[in-house]
Parts: C-alpha cells; sequence; structure tokens
C-alpha cells in the first residue's frame, strides 16, 4: 500500500502535501508513548498517535517511517508540520479515532509490524 | 584506527522543542558517509534516546560522533547530576523523568536499555555530582 492509498483508505487530509505519496508503507502502529515507539518502531510504518509536538516528527524521521496519522480531528501545531515537510515525513490527520484506523488498514491486510 | 570524522553537538537540558536535532544531523552525516542503512538505524535510535536523556536529565552536556573505518562511536557526556544507582537506571521500566517529559511521551523506562540493545558496546560511567558518560559503539563490519 502506498501513502497515497493510505490518504483514501481513511479519509485522511494530507497535512504535508509537499512530501512523497509514492511511499511504501510497509506496517501499522498505535502509540503514545514516544519512548515505547523509539524501541518498537519500523521503517515504512504508519503510525497513529494522538500526541502532536515535534519530537514526532524527530521519532518518525529516524525511525523512517511512511507517515504519521493523528486521529479524531485533532490538530498538529504549526512547527510540528513545519518539521514534518523538512524532513519529508507525511502527516495525515483523520476524524476516525485511532482504533477505526487501525480496524481499516487491518481489514486492508496491512500488517502490524514484525516481531523483533 | 585512524579517525575519518569527529563531530561534538552541545544539548541543553530541558529544550524538548529541539531535541533530535543533533540526531538528526548525525543521521545525515553518516548516511552521507554511505553506512549501511542497518547500522545507521541502530545509531539513529541510540543516538536519539541518548541525546533525549541530556536533555531529560542532565544539567546539559554533549554529543561526540567519531568515526573510523571498524566502527561508529557515540559519547555523550553530561555536567550532571549524575546517577546514583546505574543498576537501577538501566532496569527497563524504572524512570526519574519529570512530569513534563511524561506528558511528552517519555519516561517509560526503556531509554538506556534501548541503547544498550542498539549498541555493539555499551558503557556508562557516573558520578553524582559530577555527571554521566556513556559510551556506545557500532560495529561498521
Amino acid at each position: 500500500m502506498t501513502v497515497s492509498e493510505l490518504i483514501k483508505l481513511i479519509d485522511a487530509t494530507d497535512m504535508t502535501p509537499e512530501t512523497d505519496k509514492g511511499a511504501e508503507v510497509s506496517c501499522g502502529y498505535t502509540c503514545d508513548l514516544l519512548s515505547w515507539v523509539m524501541a518498537h518502531g519500523a521503517a515504512g510504518m504508519a503510525w497513529v498517535t494522538v500526541q502532536t509536538h515535534m519530537n514526532v516528527i524527530a521519532v518518525a524521521s529516524l525511525m523512517e517511517m511512511a507517515a504519521v496519522i493523528i486521529p479524531e480531528d485533532i490538530e498538529m501545531e504549526a512547527p510540528s508540520l513545519e518539521k514534518a515537510k523538512d524532513e519529508g515525513i507525511c502527516v495525515l490527520q483523520t476524524s476516525l479515532t485511532a482504533y477505526e484506523i487501525c480496524a481499516r488498514l487491518a481489514a486492508a491486510g496491512l500488517p502490524g509490524k514484525s516481531r523483533d | 584506527m585512524a579517525t575519518i570524522l569527529e563531530k561534538t553537538f552541545p544539548v541543553e537540558a530541558g529544550a524538548y522543542t529541539t531535541a533530535g536535532e543533533a540526531s538528526t544531523t548525525i543521521k545525515r552525516t553518516l548516511k552521507q558517509l554511505g553506512i549501511s542503512a542497518e547500522v545507521l538505524r541502530h545509531v539513529s535510535v541510540a543516538c536519539y534516546e541518548v541525546e533525549l536523556n541530556l536533555v531529560i536529565h542532565s544539567l546539559g552536556g554533549t554529543l561526540t560522533l567519531l568515526v573510523d573505518p571498524e566502527k561508529v562511536t557515540l559519547i555523550s557526556k553530561d555536567v550532571g547530576p549524575g546517577i546514583p544507582d546505574i543498576d537501577q537506571a538501566m532496569t527497563e521500566g524504572f524512570s526519574t523523568a519529570s512530569a513534563e517529559a511524561r506528558t511528552l511521551g517519555f519516561g517509560a523506562g526503556m531509554g538506556l536499555p534501548n541503547m544498550k540493545r542498539n549498541a555493539t558496546e555499551f558503557d556508562i560511567q557516573s558520578e553524582v555530582g559530577v555527571g554521566t558518560t556513556i559510551t556506545m559503539s557500532f560495529a561498521l563490519t
């Protein structure tokens, strides 16, 4: 699944139109504890989180994730979006809850991250 | 072993918004040197964790990157406050992070164990009232 297919799947608004939408999404994940994500994140991941501060982008960038998904129409702060554009990290906003987002990703065949 | 590159980054205590900038620069630098994706990932994770520790726990410090033909080395050096019990600090789940750090999603007590997991070699030295030095190396071959 590409990021552009992901956008359609979860009825998302692309908050970073400048970023590449052709990138392949490898797996889905949801967690709001950044320390945890640092230990368990993966490249190509679509990460659902209600956290919207700058460190979210730093984590997504360092882990080379495909996209950050913000649920329930939560707004990401402007400086975070700026940083996302600079780092080439796609940020998606949707009215769906984290649960609904994950349900749609799973139904579309996107796996969870592999256990290591 | 001949050093290919040496670079030191200052890290400010409590600077949450800029946390990760040194790690991002280090990652970019290593990528330009042609370091493999797998090593790069390990270095990036450990580097960000140690940078965050400087921001969250220290009174300020520096992060030094050293590259030689055999390994990448990261050295984190701070000016205090020091860790009273290193074994306890190394235990997954133990954290002394502030409420502010926890609100941001940090302080799960996974930083030090995650660094150790990602590095080929990990060493931590600390003295209360003096400071903490963490040295991590990542084999390139």
